[in-house]
């Protein structure tokens, strides 16, 4: 009996210890230098690993901060600004404060306003419909409500508001990954300035057809009068192919082309709500 | 012995309710709507301007570019616009809009009976008349013919499949071509073997249509004894030109290739009647035989449909919009298109308008797959639609360029015999689209 | 104006759903069931009925309660696996032991790996090797069935074929003396009076199930009919070298849970291959591991766990064997 147990000690410590050796020895001989600067990075970074910075995950990322000279072209939009900073304190490279952004839906063709011209019965995938035909709306430009975007939100920032049939972005969550605006299909999303309090304006519209076809497929649409862009003092709004766009690094978010724009396409967020004029107007704008 | 292909294909039911219903003349519309853009390839350049008046046959469109067609108007009156219209999915087209006025075709058209059996014209003089009188292919695609008779200098063709198959259930116009205009289709197939430089065609019919088998063997066996009619076994998808090529001659046009890759040049018995109409009686092509059938309909009817009949028009000929359907359909029930917008026209590849009541076409819930492999043993170009519809979800283009998801031929097999109600074609489609963008712009070695 | 109905092609529809598909094989099951009602009377029925409702309720359970997803229980796929796993049980069962299996079978078998179609292991195999690992007593506890439809009173307790001629063997007889002393006949074996599990006992109504799965196109024979030929191959080889050691391909192949395991376990859509080759593969080493399990092995019955193990490789024989494309030569990978 003793000999059975000193045999099978013998035997698995004598191959325990040569298969350790080798592993050993394959690891050395297989290691790969790397700059311990990256890990460090990497440490800093969220690990999300979400490419919204446009690397391959985070250690992509820090391998690239690595590499650079300046920090000018690389942002996490995850981390945001203070993340950039512990970065740059890592790597003793400058870095520049970015305006932070946040996913803007530019489409308000709700059930109410945009009505349904047939019925679509098929994947929900607004992909698979874009490829299909011009949507389920008199608008071919509008928002097919499938939620290609809600699906590939790493963050659960982005939810269909069963009400509307439009997508709705948390300001809180959104991290500016640019995620769904890479899905959507019909360029709804865009990533613009979060804005002083989180205040915001921009057209919610993408409808390219021209005022009359665009109004009578949607009562919020963007017929491209121009009034806006007459309105607006500090030229921050183009017209190009019947629609309007605001320059959110030239808008200083005074409101005028909201009150101007007869069809109610553009949108303020966060603002308070206004009294109406007749009013005592006590309350400050 | 009936032939047939070897991998995959369903047998759904045919449906060939309309196969009684002989050809008639549709009513001459009020307003024609003329596509600029009919067939593959670059839009037609309108060669006329509002306030100019037509007649029937007459050039309206001109080619542009190589891949392109001819366009002439199938009516005859003033041109009232040339306007952005919707297509039957909704995308705005150029359309140019003619008031209908009378009927008064073009002189150059011989409008006679009779059936002109000598072939006067050379290889390349027939080549520039189906150019010149717009012909594309009226299986589907809408390719232009001329091209597709003109094969690049490097690969020669030693035979030419003419497609009578028409597997999709409920379509009957090519059957009712074959069974009344036998001869002329086979001086067409003549036509265009004398084009091509070939001395064998096949006439390929599926074996539920021996009136239209026996049609076209009488006469050919008689007087065009190289071109050979095939009996092919009932089964979708017989018609699609891969699986026709295996059906008859046994060869396999390889991935990413066309039928010319192997000697071959496959055209639907349609073409080959307009090839007839374009070569000897210079009639350009404006009109076609278009199936308009459905279980809701009370009658069923094969029309000869001019180009640019808008389907509202069609549906108020028939008696208006049947009470029980819910889906218009261009085309057959397994490859064609749901129109979405009834104020869309026909165009010179519609060949059927079928009308599908919401108990045939609902889609049932999507389920889990339970990998039962039915898609598998469906798919007539043996890949394997499960594990397409997963790769394509994650979005792993890799993946799917390597398991050949560019090979598929949309036929829609693989959704018909799921259980479990999978929208697979509908991912699988997308992705195709992506690997093979990704796959041409590579650049060439 | 009506709203048309807009979708992508194609706008047409087949006859089968998975709902359907269940369905057919419990039609295909119903002769070996009435068989087995009729030789073991209420047991055979109370085992069916407690195996499909477990299964159906521990399956709405979970998918409403636990994991909050839509239930699915009225695919059938649930109630199959229950009315499977009662036909793999010894007919004296208590109630509770098909009641643990199907729980077994349910719960982690098939739901723990997220419902049907995502299963590696067949969930009514994976229920019964664990009530045999389990409850070895109870599960090897047969009784012979009598000629008429009655309380198992009358029946005596006895073993299947196979575990007479296992200890047959162990105490030195030939096959030719075990046959002789337990008056086994092909022709009994054929059509039951054979001890066995309340789905072994008539091969003829199993037979008569394969012939409708076939029909209906439900299964295809690859699986089935490379199960069944490798077993003769390799049982027959056995017996060709020592006949009497070994019993002959024919006993092999009416004996045990074969049948049943070929035609209803092995062919489950989810964990079997999706290509021919594959199948064949499949099928291959299913018989091969049956043989040397039921000779070599500790216990007198193979399939279930040579089943078992041909699962685990489904997953590399679909990467492997692919199906033939259109337009190319076979390729591997």
């Amino acid at each position: 009996m003793t000999t059975t147990i000193l045999f099978t000690i013998v035997s698995l410590t004598v191959l325990g210890s040569v298969l350790a050796l080798i592993l050993y020895f394959v690891a050395q001989k297989f290691k790969v230098e790397e700059d311990p600067r990256i890990d460090l990075t990497e440490a800093a970074l969220p690990g999300a690993n979400c490419g919204g910075c446009g690397y391959a995950g985070c250690r992509a990322f820090a391998e690239a901060c690595v590499k650079a000279d300046e920090l000018d072209s690389l942002f996490c939009p995850v981390g945001g600004n203070d993340v950039m900073k512990s970065v740059s304190a890592v790597l003793g490279k400058e870095v520049k404060e970015v305006a932070p952004k946040v996913a803007v839906v530019r489409c308000n063709g709700n059930c109410d306003v945009r009505q349904k011209t047939n019925h679509y019965d098929g994947y929900s995938s607004c992909a698979v419909m874009a490829s299909l035909y011009a949507g389920d709306t008199a608008c071919s430009f509008g928002c097919l409500g499938q939620g290609d975007c809600v699906v590939v939100c790493n963050f659960d920032a982005i939810k269909m508001d069963p009400r509307t049939g439009l997508p709705e972005v948390d300001q809180d969550k959104c991290t500016a990954c640019g995620a769904c605006v890479k899905a959507c299909p019909k360029f709804i999303i865009e990533l613009r300035n979060k804005g002083p309090k989180n205040r915001r304006i921009f057209v919610s519209c993408v409808n390219k057809d021209k005022g009359g076809v665009a109004r009578k497929a949607c009562a919020v649409a963007c017929i491209g009068c121009s009034k806006c862009q007459k309105v607006c003092p500090y030229d921050a709004i183009t017209m190009s192919n019947n629609l309007a766009y605001i320059d959110y690094n030239k808008c200083k978010l005074c409101r005028k082309c909201v009150t101007e724009c007869p069809t109610r396409a553009i949108w303020e967020v966060n603002f308070p709500v206004r009294v109406p004029k007749k009013e005592e107007s006590s309350v400050n704008e | 012995m009936s032939r047939t292909f070897s991998i995959g294909g369903i047998h759904p039911h045919d449906h060939k309710i309309s196969a009684g219903a002989a050809i008639e003349d549709f009513p001459l519309m009020e307003t024609a709507y003329i596509s600029v853009s009919q067939h593959l390839g670059a839009p037609a350049e309108p060669v006329v301007a509002k306030g100019d008046r037509v007649k029937t046959g007459q050039l309206i469109a001109k080619a542009n570019g190589f891949i392109s067609a001819n366009i002439h108007s199938s009516v005859s009156g003033v041109v009232t616009s040339i306007d952005s219209l919707p297509d039957l999915a909704g995308n705005l087209i150029p359309h140019i809009v003619i008031k209908v006025e009378g009927d008064e075709w073009i002189e150059s058209i011989d409008r006679s009976e009779e059936i002109v059996r000598d072939i006067k014209a050379t290889p390349k003089e027939i080549l520039g008349k189906i150019a010149e009188a717009g012909i594309v292919g009226l299986g589907g695609a809408a390719f232009p013919t001329h091209i597709k008779l003109s094969p690049p200098p490097n690969k020669k063709a030693d035979a030419l499949l003419i497609n009578g198959a028409e597997c999709e259930p409920y379509l009957t116009s090519d059957y009712r071509i074959m069974l009344e205009s036998p001869e002329q289709i086979l001086i067409g197939t003549k036509i265009m073997m004398s084009a091509l430089g070939v001395n064998r065609a096949f006439v390929g019919i599926e074996e539920n249509k021996p009136a239209a088998i026996k049609a076209m063997k009488k006469i050919a066996s008689k007087h065009y004894k190289d071109i050979k009619v095939v009996s092919l076994k009932k089964r979708y998808p017989q018609g699609g030109e891969k699986q026709l090529i295996d059906a008859i001659l046994g060869r396999q046009v390889p991935s990413m290739g066309l039928p010319i890759d192997v000697g071959v040049v496959v055209q639907n018995v349609g073409t080959a009647l307009a090839v007839y109409e374009a070569v000897q009686k210079n009639k350009p092509l404006f009109e076609g035989i278009v199936t308009v059938t459905g279980k809701c309909m009370t009658e069923q009817r094969n029309f000869k449909l001019r180009v640019g009949t808008s389907f509202d028009t069609v549906m108020f000929a028939i008696g208006g919009f049947p009470k029980d359907a819910v889906k218009l359909i261009s085309g057959g029930p397994m490859m064609g298109k749901a129109v979405s917008r009834l104020e869309a026209a026909s165009v010179k590849s519609t060949s059927a308008l079928l009308l599908l009541t919401d108990e045939e076409t609902r889609r049932g819930e999507e389920g889990n797959c339970i990998r039962c492999a039915k898609c598998v043993d469906a798919c007539p170009m043996g890949l394997e639609p499960y594990l397409l519809n997963r790769l394509a979800r994650a979005g792993r283009t890799e993946d799917l360029e390597s398991n050949m998801v560019h090979d598929c031929i949309e036929c829609g097999c693989c959704i018909y015999s799921c259980p479990s109600n999978i929208p697979l074609l509908d991912t699988i489609r997308l992705s195709k689209a992506q690997v093979l963008k990704i796959i041409r712009s590579r650049p060439k070695k | 104006m009506k709203k048309l109905v807009v979708s992508p092609a194609p706008h047409l529809h087949g006859k089968e759903s998975t709902r359907s598909l269940m369905r057919d094989v419990i039609i295909a099951l119903a002769p070996s069931l009435l068989v087995s009602i009729y030789f073991f009377g209420f047991s055979a029925i109370k085992l069916a009925f407690v195996g499909a409702i477990t299964c159906v309720l521990v399956e709405y359970a979970i998918q409403k309660y636990i994991i909050k997803s839509k239930v699915s229980v009225n695919d059938y796929s649930a109630a199959l696996t229950g009315l499977l796993l009662a036909l793999n049980l010894p007919p004296n069962s208590p109630w509770w032991i098909v009641f643990i299996g199907s729980v077994v079978a349910i719960g982690v078998a098939k739901m723990s790996f997220g419902g049907l179609g995502q299963n590696l292991f067949n969930p009514a195999l994976v229920g019964r090797v664990f009530l045999l690992v389990s409850f070895p007593v109870i599960m090897t506890d047969w009784t012979i069935p009598n000629s008429w439809f009655r309380e198992g009173i009358d029946a005596s307790t006895g073993a299947t074929a196979l575990s007479i001629v296992r200890e047959g063997l162990a105490k030195g007889l030939t096959m030719d003396e075990i046959f002789a002393a337990n008056n086994f006949s092909y022709a009994e074996m054929l059509f039951s009076k054979i001890g066995g599990s309340v789905g072994e006992v008539s091969a003829l109504a199993l037979l008569f199930g394969l012939a409708y799965l076939l029909i209906r196109k439900v299964i295809r024979p690859h699986i089935p009919l490379s199960i069944f030929a490798s077993i003769v191959v390799f049982s027959g080889g056995l017996w060709l070298i020592n006949p009497a050691h070994y019993p002959d391909p024919l006993f092999t192949l009416l004996t045990g849970g074969i049948l049943i395991g070929a035609i209803f376990m092995a062919t489950d859509y989810v964990t079997s291959p999706m290509s021919t080759r594959g199948m064949v593969i499949y099928g291959v080493g299913i018989g091969l591991l049956t043989v040397l399990i039921r000779n070599f092995g500790a216990y007198p019955e193979g399939i279930s766990f040579a089943i078992l193990i041909m699962n685990a490789t489904v997953p590399l024989l679909n990467s492997y064997f692919k199906p033939k494309k259109f337009g190319k030569e076979v390729n591997n990978g």
